[in-house]
């Protein structure tokens, strides 16, 4: 509850901050300062005290699980604009508006991470979802970045659509919009159910860019403004898989509706989709594009295997998953283009950068001491603890070597083969800033438990 | 005291990327990996405590580090091989001395870890993290073709590898305690698929790392490709991961299926030997002609293995240790030919024995060990694992007792092509090697003939595995 009234706040605040406050560094400072408040309101409500205590009817309900989720949403928000406030102000004339629009999306991921009724999944969505379309778009004499988010708002909005068929199906089957209603025992209407459950199913893949509904993936995360793609791909992403297990992991289960069939479809078929199409890109942007349709594949096992194991390991994938991807946007950002030939070269011309970017692809990829390794350790762990699809894991773990494959092209390019890598003047501190997000990564590698310890205590 | 064999190299490895100086970067890394040497053998014979500290406590693993018989004699061949390296290759390595050196001692740390684990999952961490160096010091400094025949390389062993993380927690959710250690794991309530499949999911990463026919591929053109000193890291130890992993984790995981497989397993690994041996008659590159034999010599140990006797096994025990030592011995020889005379062709070499008669003298002496001539240490190890061929079943016996008149053929062809004959061009231009790679050498042989004529200390010391692996 803290955190949906605070960032709606935060987000007016900001918006309005523009008038009186001139000067983006100040505005960045504002927008920081906003998110810390936010971090601090949300783990007071953890610890029981309330800014407004307010009787939802019980449409929204306050897990530990989604409080944590919150936080965690909240920190790699933090970490996203301390890192990019610059570039974020470099786009367009009013850098307030775009951190206006991230507290409006905290708000609406906050929406997602508490939800217990189909309406309020259905709000959260929207409030996460229309700020996207605006940030895609906002580069605004980019004709790429203007086609993206056209592209993005149709299929968006008529996915929206789907959406609010299937929620209106489950209504019609069960007279209610409520997420606990549905119950084993009961009989409902066979066909209505599933059909809505398909329906939402459907959307939902849409809004994580599960395959066979990633089409708008690749080209909106490519005309977007590299930053803001940085967001998507991560912390918005996220958001839709904690709701999408919101939705999916309890009574709509017991429903009886067979998952045996269509999920291991949906998982191989954004994995292939995912890591091949990625094997042939000569864009790096494009490739992450891909790669994170990719790892969406892996987060969907989460779904599959629906265990405390599943849910502590979303929460880890996620994170990692994020982190590592906003340091390779960041750095991405950072070259005069989006092409694997502007790497060549980097390691020797900035060491220390490079050793970061191979620490960020080492986790995307899964490899031991980074983060990512344990990521996708809990996935497999999760999946095979729920008994099902031991040959589902192993054509995952094809798909994870080639993976490997791509992201190593980069690294390949980077110390192999000699050149002159095309990137911009960096000054020392952001390197060092992105250190901060390779230590945390290199720690999650090794004591991936930590992050759990606040989620039970 | 068992977890300094991972913190000193790693470390040290860390703290030589911050010496610019070649010298003292140098001097560091022998002083070290010496100094882990002498830690290896006080191990060796007194033996040491196991290190066990709660890891990651939700999923219950530890960070047990146990040293028993066949740990120890692994650590031993690691702690000798290293600075036998860095030492033999000192004058070929690149101009960043220190990353180069700070790479290896990575690897080192991770090998150890390998060898010392006693949690799967630990074992898992190291059995990647020593093969991370590995990729980047053979993609940076090694051949022509280096950065793809490093990448198919590591590409085929991360497969691998996965493969068996996937084994390893098929085993650990049927387990009644819920933790990674090899004794739970192996009363794991496995239904008679699923312990096919973990079988399976386990043989592959270790069959990829030894490597096994067919899934050899990647050996030769990486053993070519890397620089010297990551080839004989690699051919001296690193491909010992997978026949350690076979003793270590499959044949007590899997009892049952390694019997049921046993004659298939044992058979593709002759078919694998009697292959790379024909393949290495016809080669001229001496690398290539090592590598091969090799593949040969771990293939027949791969088969001793699953005969599950224990005879066997105490063979190739033995045979881990000396089969390290003699390839490394060979491939410092080649390596000192390859940096004076620029060649690899054995055709082009002859009159070795004329033009330096002590470094003839030493490749004579390992290459009679390659063909586990009695009173070298090879002899005793396959000696024992033909005697367990032989009980298992005559005729892989016989077929593999081709492989050593094979053997014979190839190594005695390099002998006469490299050490004897008319004296070359090239090879009139050598001069006598730097002192330490001498040492080395010398070091090197005495330690097979020693081994050779008194193998006792070596049956000694992995006495205590063999009971436990055969028992279980």
């Amino acid at each position: 509850m803290n955190a949906i009234i605070v960032s709606a706040l935060l987000g007016v605040i900001m918006m309005f901050s523009s008038w009186c406050v001139k000067g983006e560094r100040t505005q960045k400072t504002i927008a920081l300062i906003g998110l810390f408040v936010l971090i601090v309101a949300n783990l007071a409500q953890m610890n029981g005290w309330y800014v407004v205590n307010y009787d939802t009817k019980s449409m929204l309900t306050f897990s530990r699980f989604g409080l944590y989720a919150n936080t965690l949403f909240f920190g790699l928000t933090f970490i996203y604009i301390w890192i990019n406030g610059e570039e974020i102000s470099k786009i367009g004339n009013h850098a307030a508006d775009f951190y206006a629009l991230f507290f409006f999306m905290l708000c609406g991921v906050s929406v997602l991470t508490s939800f217990d009724n189909l309406l309020m999944l259905f709000i959260g969505i929207e409030i996460l979802s229309i700020p996207l379309y605006i940030l895609t778009g906002s580069d605004k004499k980019s004709l790429f970045s203007n086609e993206a988010a056209i592209k993005y708002f149709l299929m968006g909005s008529f996915s929206t659509g789907i959406l609010l068929l299937g929620i209106t199906l489950i209504y019609g089957a069960t007279g209610s919009f409520h997420l606990t209603i549905p119950q084993a025992g009961v009989k409902y209407e066979q066909f209505m159910t599933s059909a809505g459950l398909i329906l939402i199913f459907a959307a939902m893949n849409f809004k994580v860019s599960a395959a066979p509904f990633h089409f708008w993936t690749p080209d909106v995360y490519d005309g977007a403004p590299t930053v803001f793609t940085s967001f998507m791909a991560t912390i918005a992403k996220a958001a839709g898989f904690i709701a999408f297990i919101t939705i999916f992991q309890t009574q709509y289960k017991a429903l009886g509706y067979s998952w045996g069939l269509i999920l291991p479809f949906v998982i191989i078929s954004t994995l292939l989709v995912g890591n091949v199409t990625a094997v042939f890109q000569r864009s790096v942007k494009r490739m992450l594009a891909y790669s994170s349709i990719a790892q969406a594949g892996f987060m969907l096992f989460a779904l599959y295997g629906t265990s405390t194991l599943a849910n502590e390991g979303i929460l880890l994938y996620m994170v990692v998953y994020s982190l590592a991807s906003i340091g390779v946007f960041a750095v991405l950002i950072k070259m005069k283009e989006n092409s694997i030939e502007a790497f060549h070269g980097l390691g020797k011309s900035h060491p220390l950068l490079a050793f970061l970017t191979t620490v960020f692809l080492c986790s995307l990829a899964g490899i031991p001491i980074t983060g990512g390794f344990f990521a996708k350790y809990y996935m497999i762990n999760s999946i095979l603890l729920a008994g099902a699809g031991l040959w589902l894991v192993i054509v995952a773990m094809v798909f994870a070597t080639i993976s490997v494959y791509y992201y190593f092209k980069v690294i390949q390019a980077m110390y192999f083969v000699e050149g002159h890598p095309a990137i911009m003047e960096l000054d020392k501190t952001y390197t060092y800033k992105l250190s901060v997000i390779a230590i945390l990564l290199l720690i999650l590698g090794v004591f991936p438990s930590l992050l759990f310890n606040y989620l039970y205590f | 005291m068992l977890l300094l064999f991972i913190l000193i190299p790693l470390l040290t490895a860390m703290l030589l990327l911050f010496v610019k100086n070649n010298k003292m970067a140098n001097n560091i890394a022998v002083l070290t990996t010496i100094v882990t040497l002498g830690l290896a053998i006080f191990v060796a014979y007194k033996g040491a405590v196991d290190y066990n500290q709660p890891w990651i406590l939700i999923l219950n693993t530890r960070f047990l580090l146990h040293a028993d018989g066949l740990a120890k004699i692994l650590i031993l061949l690691t702690g000798i091989s290293f600075p036998a390296i860095i030492i033999a290759t000192t004058q070929n390595q690149p101009k960043q001395k220190n990353i180069f050196l700070s790479l290896l001692l990575f690897t080192q740390s991770g090998l150890m870890g390998v060898f010392l684990a006693g949690d799967a999952l630990l074992f898992y961490f190291f059995w990647e993290l020593a093969l991370i160096p590995v990729y980047f010091l053979s993609s940076i400094w090694g051949g022509e073709k280096r950065v793809a025949v490093t990448f198919k390389f590591f590409i085929y062993t991360f497969l691998g590898s996965l493969l068996m993380l996937v084994g390893i927690i098929l085993l650990y959710i049927h387990t009644s305690e819920q933790n990674f250690l090899i004794s739970t794991l192996m009363h794991a309530s496995l239904t008679p698929v699923q312990q096919a499949t973990a079988f399976v999911l386990f043989f592959l990463a270790f069959a990829i790392k030894m490597p096994l026919f067919p899934f050899h591929t990647w050996q030769p053109d990486a053993y070519e490709q890397s620089p010297t000193a990551v080839t004989m890291v690699l051919s001296a130890v690193m491909v010992k991961m997978g026949l350690y992993g076979v003793i270590r984790w499959l044949l007590p995981l899997f009892p049952l299926a390694a019997k049921t497989n046993a004659l298939f397993i044992v058979s593709l690994s002759i078919v694998g030997v009697l292959y790379a041996s024909f393949i290495a008659i016809r080669q001229d590159d001496i690398k290539r002609l090592i590598a091969y034999s090799s593949i040969a010599h771990i293939g027949l140990m791969n088969a001793a293995l699953f005969t599950q006797n224990q005879i066997g096994l105490q063979g190739v025990l033995i045979q881990l240790f000396s089969h390290g030592i003699n390839v490394l011995g060979l491939w410092i020889v080649a390596d000192i030919i390859e940096q004076q005379t620029g060649i690899r062709s054995m055709k082009q070499m002859g009159g070795l024995a004329k033009a330096q008669p002590t470094l003839a003298i030493l490749l004579v002496g390992f290459a009679l060990a390659n063909i586990a001539l009695p009173l070298t240490n090879a002899f005793v190890g396959e000696f024992l694992i033909f005697n367990s061929l032989f009980q298992f079943n005559i005729w892989a016996a016989a077929f593999a007792g081709v492989s050593v008149v094979l053997s014979a053929i190839y190594t005695l062809n390099m002998i006469q092509k490299v050490a004897y004959g008319e004296l070359s061009t090239p090879m009139q231009a050598m001069n006598t090697p730097n002192k330490n790679a001498q040492i080395v050498l010398i070091i090197l042989l005495v330690i097979v003939f020693v081994t050779g004529v008194f193998p006792q200390p070596l049956f000694n010391l992995t006495a205590d595995s063999l009971q436990q692996i055969i028992i279980k």
